[in-house]
């Protein structure tokens, strides 16, 4: 994302292309073509959001509202961005949600009947994960059993371990700081303002961060010779950034500031999307799920990454399945149902394709933002949890639907 | 070309014979930026083994797939008359229905269905939709019976090999009625005593009254059952020539008559003059294999590479002759990380030093790079960009504690663009865009930023159009200038000849000569390609 989407195609290859509102518009428009993809879904979920808020008489963008939602979705984005890097690997996990609630109920048995402290606990879930991952990647990238049926096998593995774990009960409750991972906010600090002080330090570096970023993004460009977007698009650009990360960010520090969850998310949205893009195992991940026997005839060592992708699934399904059980409060030998197909719905919706090989991070986040505020939204204007499937159902067909119609129209 | 010589080498079919069963008529055949076939005639007599021949891209494939609808009439100019009659096959069942069965080179049978399932797939024979399998089976035995098969009809098609599955194919065929019969290189496949088998049933059918075309570049083969052969180059028919009268008879046509016509062209492609290297380890061993014996994957009887053994030094270009399915392919990519077939036998020297090429890391690592002769399925990501896809063999070269930096792989990127002159709008276009010689520049280029000792090159220059072709011979000209050995893989004689030291020729799986450039012809190398192993 930070390579290519200021190409533009105009025919006046001057020096500096014309900063009349003309060009700029023709730049956003061969900008929002050739990126229809990733723009299609942000906008989609742009429209979604006016039309709930509309809908709900602004109760969805309501501060508590913002935030419950954020809260609501955290772990569904966490294994949403998991999923996505599997799918680009060119593989399938649905074993996910039975990890989510393997993970729930050890960590239960942990603190709850052993009082061991929460941080201990933690480590060790995602340990668990980790191995839980490590078992499903050893057959799948060196035994060459099919991914499909490793977690097939995996969900009932899982689903049945659980329930043999707590022995068919709930356990309860978890300590207070366990809790809140998913549950809690950032303290407070400061004086009273009407605003949660730490939150707007937050929201301000991150504008500053952010801006700064284009600024050497664009410099860097002008280095390479590369034609950058007009200048005027481009302060353009970075105010609406900075005007939606300020809204955001008055939004949450008028309740009670920014989620614990939200910053497990950022952290792995950040850490995940930079490895993708940066990193030479992201390269091989993208590589493999593109051409394998390519990949393979250029060295890429295929087990030894498709192992890694699927240990990196396990370890984010164990952090999502305590993310939930700390929403709960409780561990269930329910817990994570149907878990999996939200988290590849969001990772198709946001962009990943069948075969491999294509998708970002945060597409996986945008995917599944729109799940999540279609949830919320339908929840919010009392539509029943039956129709909200058959909506959902219809979104994700539509949002494939239109990737594969883009495809085909591009001739790609 | 040479028009003149064509004619004169071209004696038009007699008229006064039996009417043709099949006669093509200026057939001419262009995909985008090829012409594939150009004004090509075939008349095929009933009841007649007529072979066509060619060099790999001569245009057989593609008169075959105009023969049997799979390109489809409209496609192609020129006129086709079955039987005296004109046809426009829309598809193949169109030209099935008249009975022109093709069977392909890459057998269609589905392995986990039975033989008399495979034998009436799309065929069935049903009442209502319903299938009889007592009618399937009956007839399954009787048509398996005809092509001399013993297995029962309810046998998988994986359970056996692939001699039999040729067989199977053919009783499909004839479930079907055939009366003209086409096989693409039937025996490129198989052992010696299947392919007799195999050649013995085809002249069994002739005398049953089936026409039989047989596409093969097997010399001895075509002496050994064709009545008739037509020679092909570079998409037109050179001539037709007669191998026998009557069946029964001995051919009177030798095998150096046929590749005359086969090689007959002129050398009018360019290659640049050869630059020498003169790095003082000039001339030093840089590749040694020995004794290289490779196993088909699936079929672990077959010995797919046997017995190889050839040597390359620094600042040398040496080419690798042999005809498809001569095993170079399998040779070059079991060298490169054992990424085809079982390993046998066989050592490989690199630089004098035994070392071993168990993956493609340990290949990368001595210094070896492969370049593949299937770029779409082998060579690229075609969903990536040109940068991403040149970076990935020496990614960690890039890259800082794991992090790759950007901005070098796209300053590489862009040198190699300018350097091989990628024709791209920048280097973040998508390799799936670009033509055929840009992509093979693109994995050119992938792997010299590898910066290998040691390139096997595999028909670097397949499918790409002249101007290419040079670029590339001057790529390949300045890599050995530089000290890298390189093996060169391909099927044009004329390039070998124009860019090569030393050449080797293989069929069948054996190195079957070594031939300085000073001592090798087309003549030469093309004796040695087609030598059998019987």
């Amino acid at each position: 994302m930070t390579t290519s989407n200021a190409q533009t195609s105009q025919p006046d290859s001057g020096e500096r292309p014309p900063q009349s509102p003309r060009s700029a518009t023709q730049v956003l428009l061969t900008g929002l073509r050739t990126h229809m993809r990733q723009y299609g879904m942000l906008i989609a979920l742009a429209f979604l959001v006016v039309l709930f808020q509309i809908w709900t008489d602004g109760t969805l963008l309501l501060p508590n509202n913002v935030s419950n939602l954020i809260q609501q979705n955290g772990y569904i984005l966490i294994l949403a961005m998991g999923m996505m890097l599997v799918i680009i690997a060119g593989h399938i996990d649905l074993s996910v949600g039975s990890v989510v609630a393997f993970v729930g109920a050890i960590s239960a048995v942990m603190m709850v009947k052993h009082d061991m402290p929460w941080p201990a606990a933690l480590v060790i879930a995602l340990l668990i994960g980790a191995a839980a991952g490590a078992w499903q990647g050893f057959w799948i990238a060196y035994v060459g059993i099919p991914s499909f049926i490793v977690t097939l096998a995996g969900m009932l593995l899982f689903r049945g371990a659980t329930q043999i774990v707590l022995e068919g009960q709930s356990l309860a409750p978890f300590p207070k700081g366990f809790q809140n991972i998913a549950q809690g906010f950032i303290p407070e600090m400061g004086p009273y303002t009407q605003y949660h002080n730490p939150t707007l330090v937050i929201g301000l570096v991150v504008v500053v961060l952010l801006i700064w970023q284009e600024w050497r993004d664009r410099r860097r460009q002008v280095a390479y010779e590369l034609e950058p977007i007009p200048f005027r698009l481009w302060v353009l650009k970075c105010v609406a950034i900075a005007a939606a990360i300020v809204a955001f960010t008055l939004t949450l520090a008028s309740f009670r500031g920014v989620p614990v969850v939200l910053l497990i998310m950022c952290a792995l949205l950040i850490g995940l999307g930079y490895v993708m893009r940066n990193a030479v195992i992201g390269r091989h991940i993208y590589a493999l799920g593109g051409n394998k026997a390519a990949a393979k005839l250029s060295g890429v060592k295929d087990a030894r990454v498709t192992f890694l992708v699927f240990v990196n699934m396990g370890v984010l399904a164990a952090l999502a399945g305590c993310v939930y059980a700390a929403r709960l409060n409780a561990a269930t030998p329910q817990a994570g149902t149907m878990f999996e197909l939200e988290a590849i719905a969001a990772a198709f919706i946001g962009g990943a394709s069948m075969s491999g090989g294509v998708g970002t991070v945060l597409g996986a986040v945008i995917g599944g933002l729109v799940l999540g505020v279609l949830n919320n939204g339908m929840s919010l204007v009392g539509i029943g949890t039956d129709y909200q499937q058959v909506i959902k159902g219809l979104v994700l067909l539509a949002a494939v639907g239109f990737d594969v119609w883009n495809k085909r129209r591009v001739g790609s | 070309m040479t028009a003149a010589e064509e004619e004169s080498g071209a004696p038009e079919a007699r008229q006064d014979e039996r009417p043709a069963l099949l006669r093509m008529r200026a057939i001419t055949k262009t995909f985008p930026g090829v012409r594939a076939l150009e004004n090509v005639d075939l008349d095929v007599r009933p009841g007649e083994i007529h072979a066509v021949c060619g060099e790999n891209g001569a245009g057989k494939s593609t008169l075959m797939k105009v023969v049997s609808g799979v390109h489809p009439h409209g496609s192609y100019e020129g006129e086709m008359l079955f039987d005296g009659e004109p046809v426009a096959f829309r598809d193949i069942r169109a030209s099935e229905r008249r009975g022109v069965v093709i069977i392909h080179q890459e057998l269609a049978l589905v392995p986990y269905l039975s033989l008399a399932e495979n034998i009436f797939l799309g065929n069935e024979n049903s009442h209502r939709g319903v299938i009889s399998w007592n009618e399937t089976m009956r007839r399954a035995g009787e048509l398996l019976r005809r092509v001399g098969l013993p297995d029962p009809p309810r046998t998988r098609v994986a359970d056996i090999g692939v001699g039999r599955q040729q067989l199977v194919e053919i009783a499909k065929a004839l479930s079907k009625h055939v009366r003209l019969l086409v096989l693409d290189e039937p025996t490129a496949a198989l052992n010696d005593e299947d392919s007799r088998n195999l050649l013995e049933l085809i002249k069994q059918l002739r005398d049953e009254g089936i026409t039989c075309i047989l596409i093969s570049h097997k010399l001895n083969e075509i002496r050994r059952v064709a009545d008739r052969v037509t020679v092909l180059r570079d998409g037109r028919t050179i001539e037709t020539l007669t191998v026998r009268e009557n069946p029964g008879d001995e051919p009177q046509l030798s095998e150096e008559r046929i590749i005359r016509g086969m090689v007959g062209r002129d050398l009018d492609q360019r290659f640049p003059s050869r630059s020498r290297y003169e790095g003082a380890d000039a001339g030093e061993l840089a590749l040694r294999v020995a004794g290289w014996t490779v196993r088909h994957p699936i079929d672990h009887q077959r010995r797919v590479v046997e017995d190889a053994s050839l040597t390359v030094r620094r600042g040398e270009i040496v080419g690798l002759a042999g005809l498809m399915g001569a095993g170079r392919t399998e040779l070059a990519m079991s060298l490169f990380g054992r990424s085809y077939g079982r390993y046998e036998a066989g050592s490989v020297h690199v630089a004098g030093e035994e070392v071993t090429t168990r993956t493609v890391p340990d290949a990368v690592a001595h210094g070896i790079a492969y370049v593949t002769e299937d770029r779409k399925t082998y060579g690229l990501n075609l969903i990536d960009s040109i940068n991403r896809n040149i970076s990935l063999p020496s990614l960690s070269s890039l890259a800082r504690r794991g992090v790759v930096d950007a901005h070098a792989e796209r300053r590489v990127a862009e040198s190699f663009r300018a350097s091989m002159n990628i024709k791209a709008p920048t280097v973040a276009e998508h390799v799936g865009r670009l033509s055929g010689g840009n992509q093979q520049k693109v994995v050119l280029s992938k792997w010299i930023h590898a910066d290998p000792q040691i390139l096997i090159l595999d028909e670097p220059t397949r499918g790409i159009d002249v101007g290419a072709k040079f670029e590339i011979y001057t790529v390949i000209d300045q890599l050995a200038a530089r000290g890298k050995a390189v093996l060169f893989i391909s099927s044009e004689l004329p390039e070998l000849l124009g860019m090569c030291d030393r050449i080797y020729t293989m069929a069948a799986g054996r190195v079957t000569g070594e031939l300085d450039r000073a001592d090798a012809t087309q003549e030469s190398l093309m004796r040695r390609m087609t030598v059998d192993r019987g």
